[in-house]
């Protein structure tokens, strides 16, 4: 099912005026805060009317201000599962549960409370109040909601930003599972590199209002261009590998790819599946000579591909490892010593621990989309 | 004193305290669509005007309560505008009737059920509103469903307190409608009159002490009942 999102909107100083199309999965709205995320997911739901513009979801036109069409929220058929989960606090989750189900017209009801409940693993908290239950309940439970509504789409506003790591990583399974699972496109919110190299199979990406760049986690992540707005800190490539062995004495797993071999902590996924793997550009060393004695155990033969702006001490490099691509942050000084010029044979050293669950995300080629899986370290 | 005679009441005095409650309820119950409404109005409209709309709900608070029951009596009374038209079109009146008494109590009493429904309205969080649409609720329902559940403990509150203010209401209803037994003498028209006469005391001191107990029943049910919804509305 196809999305088709263009719109204008001025908010006092600021303007929203964006543009993207994408196809099923999950589409991730990518950017730092202030960006205009959630003001163009509100256009897409109906909280927010856009100044001009149109919005169609699956060939159905939400609003188109050229033809004065606005269909308002409740009629959109698009469900919301917001930051924090809003839940009814005089309705006990049952009755939460089935509030936009009531609301669906028989004929369209395409989602089962019982279904949802074994999806959710929230059957014990049926007829529960929502004040006492735990954060990640709570939001089991507004995705449950939103899903008995039977949408056409689903809109996710940072839905694990408030919630601690181990709450995220109770939520992140259902999310991917809705993912593969429902046929509904699901478009998520996020300012969260791990997040979204985890669970997108789209990425469009925010910086003032507008989209600067649509397209697969690989490609936006490895652009430099683009590095100062997928974030400063986590800024770094993704590459796209097969698992090619399990190493039981050390506990790793070797990683291939046209990039070369990388070995990381040891997880369990049999070999030849497909896994994403992010690398930060802060935790890659660039080397002229394969060097000896070294306890990282990544070493990956390239050039020089494009050297960033110059911002402060420190300068972002992309390195070209036979057709696929790595970022690395060096110093200014170190630029000029080893004379990083595009073209130059470097090595890149990655050590093995600075890859961690959170930078991976499991891909399983499918016709026409992609599938990322909970993986376990 | 005897103070046996503290429980019999005369049939005059058990008319004022039944036509008492009458008036109150109905007071309260006709007025309380309009206090809901009004609150949204106050609390949600923007409209130009909303300003001059917050003060004449709150006049009654602060005028003289002669000055409210002059002012209705100059409206309502059969030479009045409003009065003359409700005879002639559908032969109806509040002159010196007991619905005159519930009218005068309704209008005293508006400003304080407006009050606490108004505040119980502005503490709704909106994005549970905002939810319920996204999740296909239309407006009507929204507020049916969610908006109305939430304010019951303000609607309640403003209710009981409506009604206490109905049952002690003095001056616009003794200045509007007068004080005839049987018709429009309510519990406080009733110990006035009682107070003005020679051995009446002991009426006085009866009907006080009604009047004290049921303001008292029905703070104390407000109390209980605004406690039982709360809890239903934290969802605990």
């Amino acid at each position: 099912m196809n999305l088709e999102v263009d719109v204008y909107r001025r908010l006092g100083a600021f303007t929203l005026e964006a543009r993207f199309t994408t196809g099923g999965g999950l589409t991730a709205l990518f950017g730092p805060s202030g960006s205009g995320k959630t003001s163009l997911i509100n256009t897409i739901s109906g909280l927010l009317r856009p100044d001009r513009g149109r919005v169609v979801v699956g060939g159905r036109v939400l609003v188109d201000t050229a033809q004065g069409i606005f269909v308002p929220k409740h009629r959109r058929r698009v469900g919301y599962i917001f930051q924090e989960p809003r839940l009814f606090p005089h309705l006990t989750v049952r009755q939460n549960l089935l509030y936009g189900h009531w609301f669906t017209p028989a004929t369209a009801r395409r989602e089962r409370l019982d279904h949802i409940v074994e999806l959710l693993g929230i059957g014990d908290l049926l007829d529960r109040g929502p004040a006492l239950l735990s954060g990640g309940e709570k939001q089991r439970v507004a995705i449950g909601r939103a899903l008995l509504a039977s949408p056409h789409l689903l809109l996710m506003d940072e839905p694990l930003a408030a919630l601690d790591e181990a709450r995220k990583a109770e939520i992140l399974p259902y999310i991917e599972r809705l993912r593969d699972e429902s046929q509904v496109p699901i478009v998520y919110v996020s300012h969260s590199v791990p997040e979204v190299t985890r669970l997108a199979t789209t990425m469009v990406l925010l910086s003032e209002g507008r989209v600067a760049a649509t397209g697969t986690v690989t490609e936006i992540m490895g652009r430099l261009d683009l590095a100062p707005v997928t974030s400063r800190y986590e800024a770094g490539a993704v590459l796209e590998m097969r698992v090619a062995s399990h190493d039981d004495v050390y506990e790793l797993t070797t990683l291939r790819s046209n990039a070369g071999e990388l070995r990381i902590p040891r997880i369990d996924i049999s070999t030849g599946a497909s896994l994403r793997v992010h690398i930060r550009a802060r935790d890659v060393v660039l080397a002229l000579k394969p060097t000896e004695g070294l306890s990282a155990l990544n070493v990956l033969s390239g050039q020089i591909g494009e050297v960033g702006p110059i911002d402060g001490p420190v300068v972002d490099v992309r390195v070209e490892l036979n057709g696929e691509m790595l970022l690395a942050r060096v110093t200014r000084l170190s630029l000029d010593r080893l004379g990083l010029v595009p073209g130059r044979p470097v090595f890149a050293i990655i050590k093995t621990v600075a890859i961690d669950r959170r930078s991976l995300g499991q891909v399983r080629s499918m016709p026409d989309h992609i599938n990322i899986d909970e993986i376990t370290l | 004193m005897n103070w046996s005679l503290l429980f019999h009441f005369s049939p005059a005095e058990l008319v004022a305290i039944r036509l008492s409650l009458k008036v109150a309820i109905w007071a309260v119950t006709m007025s309380l669509p309009f206090g809901v409404f009004i609150a949204l109005v106050l609390a949600r409209g923007r409209f130009y005007g909303r300003e001059v709309l917050d003060v004449c709900v709150h006049l009654p608070l602060i005028l003289p309560p002669v000055v409210t029951g002059y002012c209705l009596l100059l409206l309502f009374g059969k030479n009045g505008p409003l009065g003359r038209f409700l005879w002639e079109t559908i032969g109806f009146t509040f002159a010196f009737r007991w619905t005159g008494a519930a009218l005068a109590s309704a209008v005293v009493a508006f400003p304080l059920m407006v009050r606490a429904i108004r505040l119980s309205i502005e503490a709704v969080d909106r994005r549970l509103e905002d939810a319920a649409g996204t999740l296909g609720a239309s407006p009507p329902w929204v507020f049916a469903t969610v908006t109305l559940p939430l304010i019951l403990p303000g609607i309640l509150a403003g209710a009981i307190l409506a009604f206490a203010r109905s049952l002690g209401e003095f001056g616009a209803t003794i200045t509007f409608v007068s004080n005839i037994p049987g018709e429009t003498q309510t519990l406080p028209t009733a110990i006035y009159t009682f107070t003005q006469v020679p051995g009446g005391d002991t009426g006085a001191l009866r009907l006080t002490l009604v009047s004290v107990l049921i303001s008292s029943a029905a703070l104390f049910l407000s109390e209980f009942l605004a406690r039982r919804v709360k809890r239903r509305v934290a969802g605990i």
